[in-house]
């Protein structure tokens, strides 16, 4: 499903250059549940954004089913989030203007979907996350962990088969974390590849392989039993 | 994404920020509007004139004599005389005397801004002011400095409110004239001076005014005379007479009407020129917002374009925002325009309304290019966030 091969990152900063990945090559097969760990400055988040094509490598291969990212435009890329990727981020990221069925919406919006097949779909995600009765909501309205389950819902809504969640528990308390955790793990069970960011080594385990990056190289790749 | 969608994000985002938008859309609306307005008064203004003058017919010359810097005088026998000479051009002539302050009695009632005239039978023909009853002025009224008069509507209504005026008496500052004929109404409803108008013999007007200098006269040409032979040849006649061109003016009215419209002309290039300019300064202050606007909402371009929105989306998305601020702005600008005419021109009876659809159209028109061109550079600048950078955006 992925398949990363010999990935560089170097940010220009001025004058000088910073390596954010060296050398890095992994493979992702389809349905596996990842957990990337590692401190800060690690260069986990610079993979994240590589493997949800935010952002393109300096060189290497990255092939997405198939298809050769690396040297893709930025339409190109738009589609590819779009269709392929489903986001879950620590701050949530939801617009704070719009209720929650239009937040998860938008990637349907994207895709030209019309507007009543667009709400019966997003309704249905946002019950699938148990918030059924809270779809007229604002974010401001609900709490931190309703709010990531409309991120979920969000990220789940145009069926993309790889699920990539940057730190989903971050700002969560104990008891909405673990729910968040149990719906990644349910998503796992229905066969969604989900790769997870994380510096906690308990939700590390979860997965079924952890992968600890330190100084922008892979230092650990091993299966959970 | 289709335009629709685009547009239902527009309306969300400007209603959420109800009044910062109205405070951009204000530039706009105080540009178009404030053109709308000026273009009506204009318009109002030109035509009252052009009404005026064309209601004189364009065959018609004005003699004006201002008898600067000479003791000469035309009198009304040689213009007469010149007018027979010249009958292939000229078909008539009347002068016009008229006497300000005098006051006008009949039995207990009295009035005292009544317009007095003194003139000849031609100007019925020529100044167009036929009669409803009784008679116009005639030649032996003339010659015979008979004391009659033509009187007009407004007069009547005060003077003779439940009487026939025929044949009764007036005072006009102590000398008694009969009401010989009554003039067709020109104004339905309200006073005009146009009807608060009495018509004398000249020479009667000549006694009555203490003054033999007739001032103007108005000519009407042949119908088949070159109008501009006929000024040419009536300037030649008064250039004989006062031998200095600066002590009369000929004008004949399609002059007039030319002259009017260089000026209206002119007047409506500078309106051009105001409303560009404010336009200008109000699609800055919609770039200015729209710039403020992008910048607040980095992140949330971030995350539309991490969930797969791509740059045309965001460059529409801000583009349309921009142009609809605009637009409404216009079409509020235009509302705005309409009321003045309304109900300050008009209501106030400033000047007639007058309403010009080209520059409706155009002005509306305008601040909608207005949005496009101003909103582009902010527009832009969205569509060219990149995601990571954005999303991370605090």
């Amino acid at each position: 499903m992925i398949t990363l091969k010999n990935i560089n990152k170097i940010y220009e900063m001025g004058e000088t250059s910073v390596g954010a990945l060296s050398d890095v090559s992994l493979h992702v097969a389809e349905h596996e549940f990842v957990a990337v760990v590692g401190p800060s400055g690690s260069g986990k988040s610079t993979l994240m954004n590589i493997l949800g094509c935010l952002d393109v490598p300096t060189s290497g291969s990255y092939q997405l089913d198939g298809r050769e990212i690396s040297n893709m435009r930025d339409n190109e890329l738009a589609d590819i989030r779009n269709t392929k990727i489903g986001f879950i981020f620590q701050g949530f990221n939801l617009l704070k203007k719009l209720n929650a069925v239009e937040n998860v919406e938008l990637p349907l919006v994207y895709r030209g979907i019309s507007q009543r097949e667009r709400y019966r779909r997003s309704v249905e995600a946002l019950e699938a996350v148990g918030l059924g009765d809270r779809i007229k909501h604002t974010p401001n309205e609900l709490s931190g962990g309703q709010q990531q389950r409309v991120a979920i819902a969000r990220a789940l809504v145009s069926n993309p088969p790889i699920l990539l969640a940057d730190e989903p528990t971050g700002n969560l308390d104990t008891k909405s974390g673990s729910e968040i955790m149990k719906i990644i793990h349910d998503l796992h069970a229905k066969g969604n590849t989900i790769i997870l960011i994380t510096h906690d080594n308990h939700i590390a385990e979860q997965a079924g392989r952890v992968i600890r990056m330190i100084d922008g190289r892979l230092s650990e790749d091993r299966e959970v039993s | 994404m289709g335009l629709m969608e685009a547009f239902k994000m527009a309306i969300k985002s400007i209603l959420s920020n109800k009044g910062r938008s109205m405070l951009t859309m204000l530039g706009v609306i105080i540009g178009v509007g404030a053109v709308i307005a000026a273009v009506g008064f204009a318009q109002g203004t030109t035509k009252n004139i052009t009404d005026s003058i064309s209601s004189m017919g364009t065959n018609l010359v004005q003699v004006n004599i201002t008898g600067r810097g000479s003791n000469r005088k035309v009198t009304y026998d040689q213009m007469k005389a010149f007018a027979d000479e010249n009958s292939a051009l000229i078909s008539r002539v009347s002068p016009q005397m008229g006497i300000s302050g005098v006051t006008v009695k009949a039995g207990s009632k009295s009035m005292s801004t009544t317009t007095v005239m003194g003139t000849s039978p031609d100007y019925e023909e020529v100044n167009n002011r036929p009669i409803s009853t009784g008679r116009f002025l005639i030649d032996s009224d003339l010659s015979g400095r008979s004391k009659v008069a033509v009187i007009g509507t407004a007069v009547v209504n005060t003077l003779f409110a439940d009487q026939d005026p025929l044949g009764q008496k007036i005072k006009l500052n102590g000398n008694i004239f009969t009401v010989v004929g009554i003039l067709t109404e020109m104004e339905s409803g309200q006073t005009d001076t146009k009807d608060d108008f009495i018509i004398i013999p000249v020479t009667v007007a000549q006694r009555l005014g203490r003054n033999t200098t007739i001032r103007n006269f108005s000519v009407m040409a042949q119908e088949s005379a070159d109008m501009d032979t006929v000024v040419e040849k009536i300037d030649a006649f008064l250039l004989d007479i006062y031998k200095d061109e600066n002590s009369y003016r000929v004008t004949n009215s399609e002059q007039m009407l030319e002259t009017l419209d260089q000026v209206t002309g002119m007047m409506m290039a500078m309106l051009g020129g105001i409303a560009a300019i404010s336009l200008v300064v109000g699609g800055i202050g919609i770039m200015n917002i729209m710039l403020v606007s992008v910048t607040e909402r980095t992140r949330e371009i971030g995350i539309r374009k991490a969930i797969g929105a791509k740059k045309r989306n965001i460059l529409i998305q801000f583009l349309i925002e921009a142009v609809m601020i605009t637009g409404l702005g216009g079409l509020i600008g235009v509302m705005l325009g309409v009321c003045i005419i309304k109900f300050i021109f008009g209501g106030l009876n400033i000047v007639p309304e007058a309403y010009s659809s080209f520059w409706m159209a155009t002005s509306f028109g305008i601040s909608l290019l207005t949005g496009i061109m101003f909103g582009m550079f902010p527009a832009v600048k969205a569509s060219n966030l990149n995601p990571i950078d954005a999303l991370r955006f605090e």
